[in-house]
């Protein structure tokens, strides 16, 4: 399985990376990792004329940590977010996510910035990138631009990027103290992608309540989304187990599943609604 | 589009090799057409199967997920790089062999080198954690469990010498 012919080109800096894309922004194609674009290529789903390969371009491939966030560069691997101890420490919920992306050989080269642009509906990162409220970063001929998650995945395969970007990164806002949270994933028992993925980032005031509930939902519609019906309905409150789930059976009202072999719409419903009792749960525990 | 070729430097077993290749030339079809080293399997070609494994820059990785161009300057294990000859295998290939590991072979290169892989970063792992690493590499024959315990013996017997080894040369 080959892709189709194209032209190759190395970038060694954001700025050649970008002057590149505005050359070929109607024909061309970033390549980081390759573990979403090459599979597409292959498939002639994708046939781009040229490639820019961005991954050798070392500015991108840092993780910092200021005192009100965290920023992680485009190139980060998901092997780096699994491992890296003082990111566990500051933002466990990436490290939960990351470990379970895929498979070892997977996880040694695919990016988060990669699989951020792809926006695959299954991927694992969307659930938790919504519960973490992140900032996508992106640069591009008209200078930096910050998107809000919320705003950045648009639909199947599609984000707010313009086809001149580069997504150069992610900055995660740091949670306060008492804060907890969790992902809880249904792999597809052959790919290992999300048949559903929910994480929930949960606040808790002095009283015990929950001061700030957000929670992320992949796998389950062709676009991963913020369950708020949920999140409202136990903010200030200190719910029981049946209060829980209560708020959780609307986490998939007025939302379109998919319905395909992976499972038909009203098993996802159900698991939708099960996997957002139990990250609750955690989340607040 | 003319299929201009690119030319591609690497280390791969210890010895540099410069090739020309099509930009959209996989890394998996460098090793085996380039460079003749068959025991990288082909299988589904799609980065699911981890038949094509191979370590690059020491870390596993599936060579049909890869773009020869994306190796230019980096070194590159094959299973070829494992052993000395046939007759002097590495203690990990032993290991497969003595605890049968295997059965038709197809996915034993890919299997030994996330396993090499797998006890660099955990020189003991348990056995969740060794299921957990071969994940990426699919054995339709053995049911894994004597794969497991390939690992887990060579897990008891590598030596940190054994783990560091630096690739054999290969003659190509």
């Amino acid at each position: 399985m080959f892709p189709a012919p194209f032209t190759y080109h190395r970038a060694t800096s954001v700025s050649e990376a970008l002057s590149l894309l505005q050359q070929h922004a109607d024909t061309g194609k970033v390549l980081a990792g390759g573990h979403s674009l090459l599979p597409i290529m292959k498939l002639r789903l994708a046939q781009p004329e040229h490639i820019i390969d961005i991954s050798g371009i070392d500015e991108l491939r840092s993780i910092s940590f200021g005192a009100d966030s965290v920023t992680i560069g485009a190139l980060v691997t998901h092997r780096e977010l699994a491992t890296n101890n003082e990111l566990a420490e500051a933002v466990p919920l990436i490290q939960q996510m990351a470990r379970v992306v895929g498979d070892q050989q997977v996880r040694n080269l695919g990016t988060i910035g990669g699989a951020l642009a792809h926006a695959d509906p299954a991927a694992d990162y969307p659930a938790g990138m919504l519960a973490l409220d992140v900032t996508v970063l992106a640069t591009g001929p008209n200078g930096d631009r910050e998107i809000p998650i919320v705003e950045f995945f648009q639909g199947f395969l599609t984000t707010a990027l313009e086809p001149d970007e580069l997504l150069t990164g992610i900055r995660i806002p740091t949670l306060p103290a008492g804060a907890g949270s969790a992902y809880e994933k249904l792999p597809n028992p052959a790919s290992g992608y999300a048949t559903v993925g929910v994480a929930a980032v949960a606040v808790k005031a002095d009283d015990g309540s929950i001061a700030d509930l957000r929670v992320g939902i992949t796998g389950a519609s062709d676009v991963a989304w913020r369950a708020t019906v949920v999140e409202e309905a136990l903010k200030g409150t200190s719910p029981d187990e049946a209060a829980i789930k209560a708020a959780a059976a609307q986490a998939t009202d007025g939302v379109e599943m998919l319905d395909d072999k992976h499972g038909p719409a009203d098993y996802r419903a159900r698991v939708t609604r099960n996997l957002v009792r139990r990250a609750i749960a955690r989340a607040i525990a | 589009m003319s299929p201009s070729t690119i030319s591609v430097t690497a280390t791969v077993n210890g010895t540099q090799h410069t090739v020309d290749v099509e930009p959209r030339t996989l890394l998996l079809h460098m090793i085996r057409e380039s460079l003749g080293l068959t025991g990288t399997h082909t299988g589904c070609e799609t980065g699911q199967c981890g038949a094509c494994t191979v370590l690059l820059d020491g870390k596993a990785v599936k060579s049909c997920m890869v773009l020869a161009a994306q190796v230019e300057g980096r070194t590159v294990t094959t299973i070829e790089g494992l052993a000395e000859s046939s007759d002097n295998l590495h203690p990990l290939q032993n290991a497969f062999w003595e605890e049968h590991g295997l059965q038709c072979g197809y996915c034993t290169p890919g299997m030994v080198l996330s396993t090499l892989a797998l006890l660099r970063d955990n020189p003991h792992p348990d056995e969740a954690e060794i299921r957990h690493a071969l994940e990426g590499n699919i054995c339709r024959c053995t049911g894994y469990h004597n794969i497991v315990n390939a690992v887990k013996a060579a897990s008891e017997r590598l030596s940190a010498e054994d783990l560091a080894e630096v690739p054999s040369t290969v003659e190509v």
